[in-house]
């Protein structure tokens, strides 16, 4: 019986914090750990730029989080009206488990609705005493290498396959599990996310190698100062790109799909573009990149979908329970 | 109840996984692993707890000494803390280069031992509080009277105040043992989070949900519940049969 | 009187043992936590703690705790009455049911109500068509809030009323006291220090839980973000001294109540004395 009064007030709760719908507009864009300080700008740049353009006011509630547990929170009912994630995996399985959206969400907006990229690189501390240039050199002995776990961390799948490329690429197929698995032997500590493995290698000074995305590795650079770690580019790595999409049954029911589209299509204008090459990403736009080109070091970058089948293919062969990467774990404790 | 209506949730979305796909998620080898660490690290805390708890409720009751309030307040910091701060404070601490870690001549964080290290820190206020005030409502009159017939001060302590307590201690072990097993927000921070080594249970329940396998995290959640459940009521039915027994006497 | 205490070497010896032990095991990750905060000094210390987000989040955090509490001294004390003034079968089974939310991993303290009232759960889609939000806003961080506070108000005071029996509950009925009057004037008179404590734990922990509140929140930032999950975010935005901050201020919150525990006691201690009979 006293449940059911709690229960009660708790609704009434509900009901009283249930959103109005005002006159000015309000957006939650639910994104993925690192871009924090990316969309801090943007949307203020944008907010700044659709008051100019429509005389409204729009405001963007930001929510991030591990990639994989913010799109869990969308399929289970975090009103989104825009997703930005870590994978293209995520953003399929809010379409597929929730029907939020089509699944042919990808081919909405140019480059795979990716306005920006990224690879994985390494962070060396100063001087490169370890000597490493490339991935070969993640396995030899005494090299401790740090990276998150992938099945806990969409961030740490693209890390995962881009030694398995390099392998494959490098050593042929037959050859990318004994590499990887090598590779993983010389992990000492495997964080859940990768903003925990970031902290592991600057922080608490584990580890002689953090495997990162290239915007995290400048990042953390710039946060730490710029004297006690290097970046280095291995020579071929992976092409990541990080989606973004509408949830349109969403901004159905918010009626705000005009300034949520608006807002993924301003994501590709030379201003956004400018926005994001500051902020450590690689910009889509020829101009902006031309612009940056000293900044992000060229190298031969595989996809995803070209090399891997896409991400359910991957997912399922590496991923899965009982997966490549779970193998790798139980023969290293065999 | 209000326990009791939500975690029947977890059983009901567990029972739509087949037995053999149970067995294949929630009693795999790493799970076993995983299961290993998380309740052997908890009854080890807990351990831990019991033995220094006793001696910290035994301090505070029976002695005076300066700045015995603040220190009084500090035991139950542990529960104001946020865990994740907890574990990154602790973690700060016992990494290689931290306060603690730079001294010792092992590694604690990133190894097995600092599950148990951030355990005994979540785990100590129980065994405090729930012996303290058996401590304080213990007569002096029962320990003079054993004094008087000639026992020594240890043997007071061993047949007269350790009985008394015992059944405090135990349900202080008790619960910090419960919270010790799904503790999850200090424990990944200091732990290396390696599969089979340094891996915990509720981990494994994150793991799962990350690949959108509800019913896995599920399956795991209700085989660690089941286990914890039954042991918490092992530990409740010895304790009501020793309050017969007391009675009874 | 000197028969039952310790020689004086044993008496500091036990002291230094358990001060050594509280000093490593609580008091140098304090310290840590208050280093960490003060690194950069006093006034980025200042500004972590009066940003608009930060304010926001310790809003919200005492909203919670404002109504978590008291839901849980109602059902803490419905539940001990329960177990200690009445007998029936399978008691010992009840009072592990108690305990049980101590040992349910905060992640899955949240699952279950994403389970229940998430768009894929059993009331979900009925939730949505009525615009009701529980999870994803403050009402599930208040019921993950309820679910894993739920033990301490009534396991605080079970042993305490245990101990207390009937006798005094069954003479007031005897002099013609309702059931209601019995509460209020035998009952919660004999029960009020366990309960106060019981209430100051609750409180500390409802302000401070993480991992259930992080799975139900949303993590909107300024809106459904609580005070650990908002060190959280600033922990993963590499702003470790703000995090600190915010996180010695938490502590500092939890400490005035505790602190404030001790003022009553030290003030009323001949009370307390005397209230348990």
């Amino acid at each position: 019986m006293r449940a059911i009064v709690g229960l009660g007030l708790l609704l009434s709760i509900a009901a009283a914090t249930a959103p109005v719908h005002a006159a000015d507009v309000t957006l939650l864009n639910v994104s993925y750990d690192p871009t924090r300080e990316l969309y801090k700008d943007l949307d203020a740049a944008f907010a700044a730029q659709w008051k100019a353009k429509s005389g409204d006011t729009v405001t963007i509630n930001q929510s991030h989080g591990g990639s994989g547990k913010q799109a869990r929170s969308v399929i289970d009912g975090l009103e989104a009206d825009v997703v930005t994630l870590a994978l293209a995996y995520d953003i399929d399985e809010i379409a597929d488990k929730a029907k939020l959206l089509p699944a042919t969400w990808q081919k909405r907006l140019p480059n795979n609705s990716t306005p920006y990229y990224s690879t994985i690189v390494f962070l060396v501390r100063k001087g490169n005493p370890k000597g490493i240039h490339d991935w070969n050199d993640l396995v030899k002995d005494g090299v401790g290498v740090i990276t998150p776990n992938p099945k806990s961390s969409g961030g740490a799948r693209w890390n995962y396959l881009a030694a398995w490329g390099y392998a494959t690429k490098t050593l042929g197929a037959a050859k990318a599990k004994d590499f990887v698995t090598k590779l993983y032997h010389n992990v000492p500590v495997l964080d859940s996310g990768a903003r925990g493995s970031t902290t592991t290698f600057v922080e608490r000074g584990q580890g002689d190698v953090l495997l990162a995305w290239e915007n995290e590795a400048y990042l953390a650079t710039h946060e730490a100062g710029g004297d006690k770690f290097e970046i280095v580019t291995p020579s071929v790595s992976i092409l990541a790109e990080p989606p973004v999409a509408v949830v349109d049954k969403n901004v159905e029911k918010h009626g705000t799909a005009k300034v949520a589209e608006a807002f993924l299509r301003y994501l590709y204008t030379p201003a956004a573009q400018e926005i994001i090459a500051k902020d450590f990403y690689r910009p889509r736009d020829p101009a902006v990149a031309a612009k940056y080109a000293g900044a992000f070091k060229n190298l031969q970058l595989f996809t995803i979908d070209r090399n891997f089948g896409g991400w359910t293919k991957a997912q399922t062969a590496h991923f899965a329970d009982g997966g490549l990467f779970d193998q790798i774990f139980e023969a290293a404790k065999r | 109840m209000i326990v009791l209506l939500p975690l029947s949730a977890i059983f009901i979305k567990t029972a739509g996984l087949g037995w053999r796909e149970f067995v294949a998620v929630a009693l795999s080898r790493r799970a076993l692993a995983a299961y290993r660490l998380s309740f052997g690290a908890a009854a080890l805390a807990a351990a831990i707890n019991a033995v220094f708890g006793l001696l910290v409720a035994w301090v505070l009751v029976r002695y005076d000494f300066a700045g015995k309030r603040v220190v009084s307040a500090l035991v139950d910091l542990p529960f104001a803390l946020p865990t994740a701060v907890a574990g990154i404070a602790l973690t700060a601490l016992y990494a290689p280069n931290g306060w603690i870690g730079s001294l010792l001549p092992f590694k604690v964080a990133f190894e097995p031992v600092g599950v148990v290290v951030a355990l005994t820190f979540i785990g100590l206020p129980f065994v405090v509080r729930t012996v303290e005030p058996v401590l304080a409502d213990l007569g002096a009159d029962v320990e003079e009277a054993a004094a008087s017939l000639g026992a020594g001060r240890w043997t007071t302590f061993r047949r007269v105040v350790l009985p008394a307590v015992l059944p405090a201690l135990v349900t202080g072990f008790a619960l910090a043992f419960a919270r010790g097993v799904g503790e999850y927000g200090s424990v990944i921070f200091i732990a290396g989070n390696l599969p089979f080594r340094s891996e915990i249970a509720p981990l494994l329940i994150v793991q799962q949900l990350e690949q959108y396998n509800y019913r896995g995290a599920t399956a795991i959640a209700a085989t660690m519940l089941t286990a914890s459940f039954a042991i918490l009521v092992a530990i409740n039915l010895l304790q009501a049969w020793d309050r017969r027994k007391m009675a009874a006497l | 009187m000197k028969t039952t205490a310790e020689p004086g070497w044993l008496r500091w010896l036990l002291i230094a043992a358990a001060l050594g032990f509280l000093g490593i095991n609580l008091a140098l990750p304090l310290a840590q936590v208050f280093a960490g905060a003060l690194a950069k000094g006093i006034a980025v210390y200042r500004a972590a703690v009066v940003e608009p987000d930060a304010v926001a989040a310790m809003r919200l955090t005492l909203t919670v705790a404002a109504i978590a509490v008291p839901l849980n001294i109602v059902f803490g004390l419905a539940a001990s009455w329960a177990i200690t003034k009445f007998d029936f079968p399978g008691k010992a089974m009840l009072i592990s049911l108690i305990d049980l939310p101590l040992s349910v991993s905060p992640v899955v303290s949240g699952l279950i109500y994403v389970l229940l009232f998430g768009l894929q759960g059993w009331a979900g889609p009925w939730l949505r068509e009525h615009d009701i939000r529980i999870v994803f806003a403050v009402p599930g961080i208040v019921l993950a809030t309820v679910f894993v506070t739920f033990p301490f108000v009534a396991r605080e005071l079970i042993p305490l009323m245990l101990e207390q029996g009937r006798s005094d509950e069954e003479a007031a009925r005897s002099l013609g006291a309702t059931g209601w009057q019995t509460f209020r004037r035998v009952t919660l008179p004999n029960i009020r220090w366990g309960l106060l404590y019981g209430v100051l734990l609750c409180n500390a922990r409802a302000m401070g839980e993480f991992g259930a509140v992080s799975v139900v929140s949303g993590h909107i930032r300024g809106l459904t973000n609580t005070l650990p999950l908002h060190i959280e975010i600033l922990y993963n935005e590499y702003n470790y001294v703000a995090a600190f901050a915010v996180a010695s201020l938490l502590a500092g919150l939890a400490l005035v109540t505790l602190v404030a525990k001790s003022v009553l006691e030290w003030r009323f201690g001949d009370a307390i004395a005397g209230g348990g009979h």
